[in-house]
């Protein structure tokens, strides 16, 4: 069963939660994540959760706590965003090598410097390396199907690992959306019940969490997370199947938009997604083939699936909403023009970075980046590979 | 607080078991093996990074019988309040039965320094769990750097003694104290080689309800530089010539754990140690007058503070 209701993305993780209803949570206020963390609370002093809620004095101990719990057989959570997240640093691999099967939705804000409140990615994209799960998010319905299916993934007995439930701030965060949220019961059911084999709170069988691991062993261990992380792929798209089977919403991967018989596409992730199918659709009515993958997973990254959905365009663009500094455009690109290459693609690939500290994204921006792919399909020449949308030069 | 008796004590096992890795004569596997006989529940224990922590779990090994957590350095009390509160929570929902201890542990570094934010913010929550710090008074770990542990004029690799400047330049931190500040119900102040006093402290602090905290010195004979076996004796010294009182403070009500019957001078604990032998060189005699005129405030301050003067 489903109910239609009409929350802000906030509003719909904090509901998410308390349908999981975790045994822990262990969170710290942020811009603009800090609503769930205010509604969570309220949900605890109401008696409608059992969870322990912990309010910790800093994003490090509320990553450190939600170790502790989850290495006690817990399920944990926490949420945060950019300056947060970016002090969970440490923790956040010492999460993921340890196989512990936190869930946290990041709330997308720039990082400092300078300071913003405002949306990009720089926050989730700089933990890309850290081991952890990314799901992204094109508006609250799926923000909220990204949190319910998260644990069913990460606690998979081959997987294993924490998943970040990232969702754009403000742009979804803040605003009123209309969407289905199912029943309590059926959550309940869904994630059905946690029992990890092994826990700090087994007396009777003790273990040692994070033992110090040198060359004789450490090397192995890290072999094992990349191989959860190769399994993380394919309990993805199976919680993702059964997800859809109980709502009839979702997809695996990514989401093809007009993708099939397109020439020039654009790759993204986020809230700008949606914007893009607009473009999309202005621009077939002018006869422009015009097509998107939207992105929800990031990490692993589906390279093949992602080369596969893309080989009959002829131009590609790749939207990145953070900047790597590297001189070779934003990581979403690296990831794609890499996998483009192992495929033999001649598949001509530019990038596009934006929205850098909430700076709006317009339709007629995306319109006008599809035109740029017309060009380099006509002339077959790339002047710039790697360009700034929507900035003052 | 339940009977102490040390002879049914000394037959518990260990929950520190023997072939860790740390040096022979270091204080911290004593003082552990103390502590976890206060108690006779399953204890989940943490460490902070440290030389307790990279000595006992070298994977595949691990020394401890019972459950154990190492997250990272600073973080050991945020550590240990996640898993209490995973506890209290599995217990409420009755996941769980039964009674489990949560000891976190760190050194000097980890405690009074790094970790410095997430024991107060532990203690300030309130979660069921023992602190306990063994100072060494340095960064062993990393090679004997100060720390806001080290006493004054200790010569450290970060506080080496020179031409110019003789040792670290800073009194120890009082971390009891600000830990006290925090009211919880039990802080106590202790050493290894009074054991009596120190698993009676321990047993008081898994006894009580909330958080307890135990700090208590710990030598380093390559730190302090002396011999092995000489550590107890030094410990000893520590608390004869007052430089490291034995406290408590239960519920508030502070309490001095020993008085010595006449103060021994501050160089019965200066002189063992290498660390402060350029004291002894004639130019730097003033310092040692005015580390026994800070350690006689101190006392004093204590002795008002517990009501013997
Ligand atoms: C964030 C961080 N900074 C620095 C270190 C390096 N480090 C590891 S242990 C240690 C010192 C530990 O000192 P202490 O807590 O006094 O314990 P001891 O080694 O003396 O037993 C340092 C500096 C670290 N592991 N993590």
């Amino acid at each position: 069963m489903s109910n239609q209701v009409a929350l802000t993305g906030n509003e719909a993780i904090a509901n998410a939660m308390r349908q999981i209803n975790p045994d822990v949570v262990a969170a710290y206020p942020i811009t603009p994540q800090t609503e769930i963390v205010q509604i969570f609370s309220q949900f605890v002093a109401d008696g409608e959760v059992d969870t322990d809620f912990v309010t910790v004095e800093s994003e490090h101990s509320a990553m450190s706590a939600s170790v502790g719990a989850s290495a006690s057989g817990a399920r944990a959570m926490t949420a945060t965003a950019a300056n947060g997240l970016a002090l969970m640093w440490e923790i956040l691999y010492i999460a993921a090598s340890t196989r512990l099967p936190i869930v946290m939705p990041v709330v997308n804000r720039a990082l400092s410097g300078p300071i913003n409140i405002h949306c990009d990615h720089s926050d989730s994209m700089g933990a890309r390396d850290s081991g952890w799960i990314q799901l992204y998010a094109e508006n609250a319905q799926e923000a909220y199907d990204n949190t319910i299916q998260a644990f069913k993934i990460g606690e998979h007995e081959d997987v294993k690992l924490p998943v970040m439930v990232n969702m754009d701030g403000f742009i979804i965060s803040h605003a009123v959306e209309n969407f289905n949220i199912l029943a309590d019961e059926d959550v309940q059911e869904f994630i059905g019940e946690y029992n990890p084999e092994h826990t700090l709170l087994d007396a009777e069988n003790p273990i040692t969490v994070g033992p110090i691991d040198l060359q004789d062993y450490y090397f192995e261990h890290k072999r094992q997370q990349s191989e959860a992380v190769k399994h993380a792929k394919k309990v993805v798209a199976e919680v993702a199947e059964e997800y859809n089977e109980l709502t009839g919403r979702g997809f695996s991967y990514f989401e093809e938009y007009k993708l099939d018989d397109a020439e020039v596409g654009i790759v993204a992730l986020g809230s700008t997604t949606g914007t893009a199918k607009a473009a999309v659709d202005n621009l077939r009515d002018e006869g422009i083939k015009a097509g998107l993958l939207k992105l929800r997973l990031y990490r692993p990254f589906p390279a093949e699936e992602i080369t596969e959905a893309l080989s009959n365009l002829k131009v590609l663009a790749v939207l990145d909403r953070a900047e790597t500094f590297s001189d070779t455009g934003g990581p979403v690109f690296a990831d794609i023009r890499s996998a483009l290459y192992n495929a033999d693609s001649e598949i001509e690939a530019v990038n596009y970075i934006y929205g850098l500290g909430g700076r709006d994204t317009q339709v007629d921006e995306i319109e006008a980046v599809y035109k740029d792919l017309q060009d380099i399909l006509e002339s077959g020449e790339v002047e710039e590979r790697v360009q700034y949308l929507g900035v003052r030069e | 607080m339940s009977k102490v008796d040390l002879k049914e004590i000394a037959k518990q096992e260990e929950e520190l078991t023997g072939g860790h890795r740390l040096c022979s004569g270091c204080g911290a596997s004593i003082i552990v093996r103390q502590v976890m006989r206060a108690t006779e529940d399953p204890v989940v224990v943490g460490i902070a990074t440290g030389c307790l922590e990279v000595s006992t779990t070298i994977y595949p090994y691990t020394a401890w019988k019972g459950s154990f957590i190492h997250n990272a350095f600073e973080n050991v009390a945020a550590t240990i309040s996640g898993a209490e509160s995973a506890f209290r929570s599995l217990k409420r929902q009755g996941k769980l039965e039964g009674d489990t201890k949560f000891l976190a542990i760190g050194g000097d570094g980890g405690t009074y320094d790094i970790g410095f934010q997430s024991l107060s913010g532990a203690l300030e929550r309130g979660h069921d769990m023992v602190y306990l710090c063994y100072d060494n008074g340095a960064y062993m770990n990393t090679g004997i750097q100060r720390s806001s542990a080290t006493p004054r004029n200790a010569s450290t690799s970060t506080s080496p003694d020179g031409e110019v400047i003789p040792g670290k330049q800073q009194f120890k931190k009082e971390l009891t104290d600000i830990v006290a500040a925090h009211n919880i119900p039990y802080v106590a102040q202790a050493s290894p080689h009074n054991f009596r006093d120190l698993i009676k402290k321990a047993r008081k602090a898994f006894e009580v309800e909330g958080p307890a905290f135990l700090n208590v010195l710990a030598q380093c004979p390559r730190g302090w530089r002396h011999p092995e076996g000489e550590g107890l004796d030094i410990l000893r010294a520590a608390t004869d010539t007052c430089f490291w009182p034995l406290f408590e403070v239960e519920n508030g009500e502070w309490k001095l754990n020993y008085i010595p019957r006449e103060k021994a001078p501050i160089t019965d604990w200066l002189k063992p140690q290498g660390r402060f032998k350029h004291l002894f060189k004639d130019k730097n005699k003033y310092l040692i007058d005015e580390i026994q005129e800070h350690v006689d405030q101190r006392w004093e301050t204590l002795l008002h503070r517990t009501g013997e003067k």
